[in-house]
């Protein structure tokens, strides 16, 4: 290979040099913090994933140096290679964060909202994603929509209202196993993740789809109601398997192994394997080996940016230079300002007021006018 | 009457037959272009006439042509979009049903002049009956020697094959027809990259309106110039409008896009009047996704000069004042007709047509179709209005397709010219259920013609 082309981009005021076809989000991302757009459908290791959530649209305000026109629309940062000049906004322009408002409103719009039921909680980029960009409120009032079940499988479970429709499943059956057997069915507001045939998710590799729903549609029979992912531990370990890497990440609460899952990256994505491909597991170890004794254990995971488990921020990629500059500095001290403040939302959450004082079920009328007395 | 470029020999009887067709002067176009000029003249040719897409975007065609990528052995394909299935557009219908050699001579020398040695026609579902007209007018084609291999000796091969869709409006729009011709769902592509770098089988592509290649014969045999004559300004040659409605002739008529749209709605040569005597209230002057326009900004622009049915005048004033002249799918609202209903219907439509990939329009189309039944219903609440707004503000712009676009543009339209109509109808529920709101929408009495 020649020489790489590399191209100079500036997503919020950051400068990064990447090689020529590289997305923007994927610059972004090399940047890393808050800069990096949210992402529900692309999946860097799914060939021909992304550009459907809307979710990582940022606002082109210069095209390249040859053309330094704006982009008219809004674009998916997922899909569109960056060019040599190019300047993006993502958190810096106000039309972007008005449309991400808008597209998590629209997908939560016709979501159950259980997460206190639903396996992903905790490491649900849903979760994630309404947390940073969404409202506390909606101003959807109609009855939300639901499904026929279907039943996949014996070992994957489908909860089709929380689904997202982000296609990574199909993308997944599609490249990762010789015959896909789901697929979205019927079109518009009541498409649906179905099979033809009942039951019929057998391939070996196929509970990978577990791994990529960003939700809680695709879940693991396996660990169905078992835990809840924040009170498990992470820990790398890998054996000797015949079909896949084996290199997995065990979710333990003491010895008793809950759940096992590919390794994701600080993106949820599948990390590679030291031979550079993606580490796909397979359905022997993910459902079958649940001793401890299966596995070598090699020492505790870091969590990954989409778990409850580590809270705050995360460095960008490993392995990449990273740029001098910080957010704060080009920004003139403005902090990204993303995060809902939970003491708009609920009273209780004041710092002001002493919870051990409060008498019974409280609600709003304690809180007024009485913060200083309490 | 107007200069009729496509229609002029509609009424010969017998003109679906090739003999008919061919004694009418019909097929000297092909050997005109696969004789005398080569493809790049044709090209040309087509570029000097400012023939525009039919199909609703109104992109230069010649410039389309331009853009194919020509890579050494890599087959070009040319696809005929006959896929109208936007609600009020049925004038391809009409082409395809009665003069389908029109279409066919129009096929061959596009397909010339882009190197398209297979060619298909993608036909809506629903049109069940005319694949058959097609495939038998196709047959006497190949028969006389215009279709197949080395045509006129030229050398040049060509097959046009006809494939039917699964009725779904989403496969008009040109890379998700794309994906439905390959056998897959009807999903549009995410762009780039463009059919024309990468369409059918990740081939160079080239997608047209039926009309758009029907008018390539009138090109080629009157010259790209002399075409250009005909019109004003950037909207060049004749174009169909089918009309319906509330009007006294509803059918496809041929314009010359110089008249203006007082006469094609009033005179008896076009659409004759409003029906009953009853006095206009709105118009969709280009099919159902385009901005609905209320009497007076319709026959009037905002400056209060008179409207043309072009596409630069229907587009003056941008969507503010203006809407568009698209697919030429002219929907004529009398008096008695509630705003409220009708874009409620149109919502519904575009809730059922959205393909569901991508997530603004998925769930928007779906959230706007509710509010706007709660509010044709009489449940609805002032606050409705302002969240109708900010749905179609956040559906438009930010999604893979056009359709998207489609689904808010006659939302906020309506909100935009007809807010009274939408608060009468929450103030007075029950009123609204039996009665109408009418024309009290017009501060101003509305000039209209006796």
């Amino acid at each position: 290979m020649s020489e790489q082309t590399l191209f100079k981009v500036t997503v919020d005021g950051i400068t990064i040099e990447v090689p020529a076809g590289t997305t923007i989000l994927q610059a972004a991302r090399q940047i890393g913090g808050e800069v990096a757009p949210p992402a529900m459908c692309y999946y860097s290791k799914l060939k021909g994933s992304g550009g459907k959530c809307r979710t990582c649209l940022v606002e082109v305000s210069k095209g390249s140096e040859k053309d330094p026109r704006p982009m008219p629309k809004l674009v998916a940062s997922c899909r569109t290679t960056v060019m040599d000049g190019m300047e993006v906004k993502n958190i810096t322009s106000d039309k972007v964060i008005d449309a991400r408002a808008g597209v998590v409103e629209f997908l939560l719009l016709n979501h159950p909202l259980d997460c206190p039921i639903c396996d992903q909680a905790g490491e649900c980029h849903l979760q994630d994603l309404s947390f940073d960009h969404g409202k506390s409120k909606t101003r959807f009032e109609f009855q939300k929509r639901t499904f026929k079940k279907h039943d996949l499988g014996k070992n994957i479970q489908l909860h089709m209202t929380r689904c997202i429709l982000c296609y990574r499943c199909v993308f997944t059956a599609d490249q990762l196993t010789n015959k896909r057997v789901h697929g979205i069915l019927d079109r518009g507001d009541h498409a649906e993740i179905a099979t033809h045939i009942e039951k019929s998710l057998d391939n070996e590799f196929i509970g990978n789809v577990i791994d990529v729903c960003p939700v809680g549609a695709l879940t693991d029979k396996t660990f169905r109601f078992k835990n809840r992912v924040w009170f498990l531990k992470p820990m790398d370990a890998h054996r000797d398997c015949p079909t896949c890497s084996g290199r997995v990440t065990l979710w333990n609460r003491g010895d008793e192994v809950f759940r096992v899952t590919a390794r994701k990256d600080e993106w949820g994505e599948i990390e590679d394997t030291p031979d550079g491909k993606p580490g796909w597991i397979c359905n022997t170890c993910r459902f079958d080996k649940k001793e401890a004794s299966d596995w070598v254990i090699e020492g505790p995971r870091e969590i990954s940016r989409a778990s409850v488990i580590s809270q705050g921020h995360y460095a960008g990629k490993i392995g990449t230079t990273k740029p001098t500059e910080t957010f704060l500095a080009v920004n003139g001290g403005r902090a990204p300002h993303l995060l809902m403040d939970i003491h708009d939302e609920s009273e209780v959450n004041k710092p002001t007021i002493h919870l051990g004082k409060i008498q019974g079920p409280s609600h709003g009328d304690t809180f007024e006018n009485k913060t200083e007395s309490a | 009457m107007g200069v009729k470029l496509l229609l002029d020999k509609a009424n010969v009887p017998g003109i679906r037959t090739y003999e008919v067709y061919r004694r009418e002067g019909g097929y000297r176009a092909v050997e005109k272009a696969l004789k005398e000029m080569t493809t790049d003249a044709i090209v040309e040719e087509v570029k000097k006439s400012g023939l525009r897409g039919r199909g609703g975007a109104g992109f230069p065609t010649g410039m389309k042509w331009s853009f194919i990528a020509k890579p050494e052995g890599v087959p070009r394909h040319l696809v005929c979009n006959a896929d109208e299935s936007e609600p009020g557009t049925f004038k391809d219908r009409y082409l395809m049903e009665f003069l389908p050699h029109l279409l066919i001579e129009g096929l061959i020398i596009s397909s010339f002049a882009l190197g398209s040695n297979d060619t298909y026609i993608y036909i809506r579902g629903e049109y069940a009956w005319i694949p058959d007209i097609l495939e038998e007018a196709i047959e006497e084609a190949k028969a006389a020697g215009w279709l197949g291999k080395n045509i006129l000796g030229t050398g040049f091969d060509c097959n046009i094959h006809v494939q039917r869709g699964g009725g779904a409006y989403i496969c008009g729009e040109e890379t998700a027809l794309i994906e439905s011709l390959e056998g897959k769902r009807g999903n549009p592509r995410i762009k780039p990259p463009f059919p024309a770098i990468q369409g059918l089988w990740m081939r160079p592509t080239v997608v047209n309106n039926v009309e758009t290649l029907a008018a390539v014969v009138p090109i080629i045999n009157m010259g790209g110039e002399e075409y250009a004559k005909i019109g004003v300004g950037k909207s060049t040659g004749t174009k169909l409008i089918s009309a319906c409605g509330n009007i006294n002739k509803p059918g496809v008529y041929e314009i010359d896009m110089t008249i203006t749209v007082e006469e094609f709605i009033y005179s008896d040569e076009y659409c004759g009047g409003i029906k009953d005597g009853k006095k206009l209230k709105a118009c969709i002057p280009g099919g159902s996704s385009v901005p609905i326009l209320p009497a007076n900004l319709l026959l009037t622009t905002a400056k209060g000069e008179p409207r043309y049915m072009n596409y630069e005048s229907l587009s003056d004033g941008g969507f503010a004042t203006g809407s568009m002249l698209g697919s030429g799918g002219f929907i004529v609202l009398d008096e008695d007709q509630c705003i409220v209903k009708n874009t409620y219907t149109l919502a519904r439509f575009y809730r059922h047509e959205s393909c569901g990939q991508c997530s603004p329009c998925r769930e928007g189309t779906g959230w706007m179709e509710k509010i706007l039944q709660k509010i044709e219903t009489g449940k609805g609440e002032m606050s409705d209005i302002d969240l109708l707004w900010d749905i179609q503000r956040k559906i438009e712009g930010n999604t893979i397709c056009p359709l998207g676009d489609a689904a808010s543009w006659p939302v906020a339209a309506a909100i935009r010219h007809f807010r009274d109509e939408f608060e009468w109808h929450v103030k007075n529920p029950e009123l609204a259920q039996t009665s109408n709101f009418g024309l009290q929408h017009y501060a101003d009495p509305i000039h209209v013609p006796a």
